[in-house]
């Protein structure tokens, strides 16, 4: 039964449309944080790129479970100008090292703090990620697990998108 | 705090990859993407079910609903409840009840060690009440380990409260009052 429900997802998800986002879309708001090997992550030395900005913790389970398939995005994508943030809301940095260390992650992480949750709007609940385009604009905020498929489309669509162009990517 | 909606107001706001936009026709994911992602699917699923725990261990009985928590700490001259965050201090900081207190994550034991300093002198009919809203109801490791810790210790009036999503969206964003900072 478990074989036949993902084979149905496998060929629906096949079919999984690209998302277009009309209009135009906020600035992502500047931040400079500290990675765990003690670099500088600033948002600004990414323009160019597209970022996937995951905020999340090594105690929200959809969060761990989203973090093999970000390195996987990263792998896949990172030539190509995706680059993905990880932004840990824990309190403390070890379990973060631990985790960052475990599943090797391929990404810089950082510590958050209150302040770069209220420069999102809140980060009141992980996960939640953001797409920011290569013109440093935020064009969707996933809040809860959130398809893979979704997110590859979005990479997909994103890095398809000149920096200097905030309207929307075409079919 | 209710100012994510109009901060991205153009942007696609999705939850739990439930996006409500404009869809056309894309190019299909490549095949070997794809059927990794089934794989992880299929291995998460399982991880799903064995983990399968937490929160909703907790009888509905020691449940309090946001709406019924917001009218006893509005109603005037009526005894509040001991409120004590058991979740994240950084979500914390942004957003919490009024009068609540963080004692620390849940699902640590430094967490659980403060929580039974906090309620020492505390009386054992005295009414808590514990919440977290870090994650969906069904993925919050913090609440469970908490009631159980009180209860263990012979508090007789424990609720949680019921987040289904998170603080943000449960609480904050339906207006019930909020403070922020330490």
């Amino acid at each position: 039964m478990a074989a036949a429900l993902f084979t149905a997802l496998y060929f629906v998800k096949f079919r999984h449309r690209h998302v277009i986002f009309p209009g135009e879309h906020p600035a992502a708001p500047e931040f400079t944080l500290t990675d765990l090997q003690g670099g500088k992550v600033s948002l600004n030395s990414y323009r160019g790129k597209v970022v996937l900005l995951d905020f999340w913790a090594t105690w929200c389970e959809p969060c761990r479970e989203e973090i093999p398939r970000f390195i996987a995005l990263q792998n896949e994508y990172g030539a190509q100008g995706l680059q993905i943030i990880g932004i840990s809301m824990d309190d403390d940095e070890q379990p973060v090292r631990d985790f960052s260390a475990q599943f090797k992650m391929n990404y810089p992480v950082a510590m958050g703090n209150a302040e770069i949750g209220e420069l999102y709007g809140g980060i009141l609940g992980v996960p939640i990620a953001f797409m920011i385009g290569r013109d440093g604009r935020i064009y969707a905020k996933h809040v809860g697990a959130t398809n893979f498929a979704t997110f590859e489309d979005e990479v997909l669509a994103l890095l398809q998108k000149p920096a200097g162009d905030s309207k929307l990517m075409g079919p | 705090m209710n100012h994510s909606a109009a901060f991205l107001s153009p942007v696609v706001e999705s939850f739990a990859g439930q996006v409500s936009i404009i869809l056309l026709e894309g190019k299909p994911m490549r095949p070997f993407i794809r059927l990794r992602w089934v794989c992880c699917s299929l291995l998460l699923f399982c991880a799903g079910i064995a983990g399968a725990n937490q929160a909703s261990l907790i009888a509905d009985t020691d449940l309090i609903q946001a709406e019924a928590l917001a009218k006893i700490i509005q109603s005037p001259g009526r005894d509040k409840p001991l409120m004590l965050q058991v979740g994240s201090r950084v979500l914390f900081q942004q957003a919490h009840i009024p009068g609540s207190e963080y004692v620390g994550a849940g699902n640590t034991d430094a967490g659980l060690q403060a929580l039974k300093k906090r309620v020492e002198s505390v009386p054992k009919s005295k009414f808590i009440v514990i919440y977290c809203g870090c994650c969906p109801w069904n993925h919050c490791p913090n609440v469970e380990p908490a009631d159980k810790t009180l209860r263990q210790l012979g508090f007789t009036n424990v609720k949680t409260l019921y987040i289904g999503n998170n603080f943000g969206m449960d609480w904050v964003q339906r207006g019930y009052p909020t403070a922020k900072g330490d």
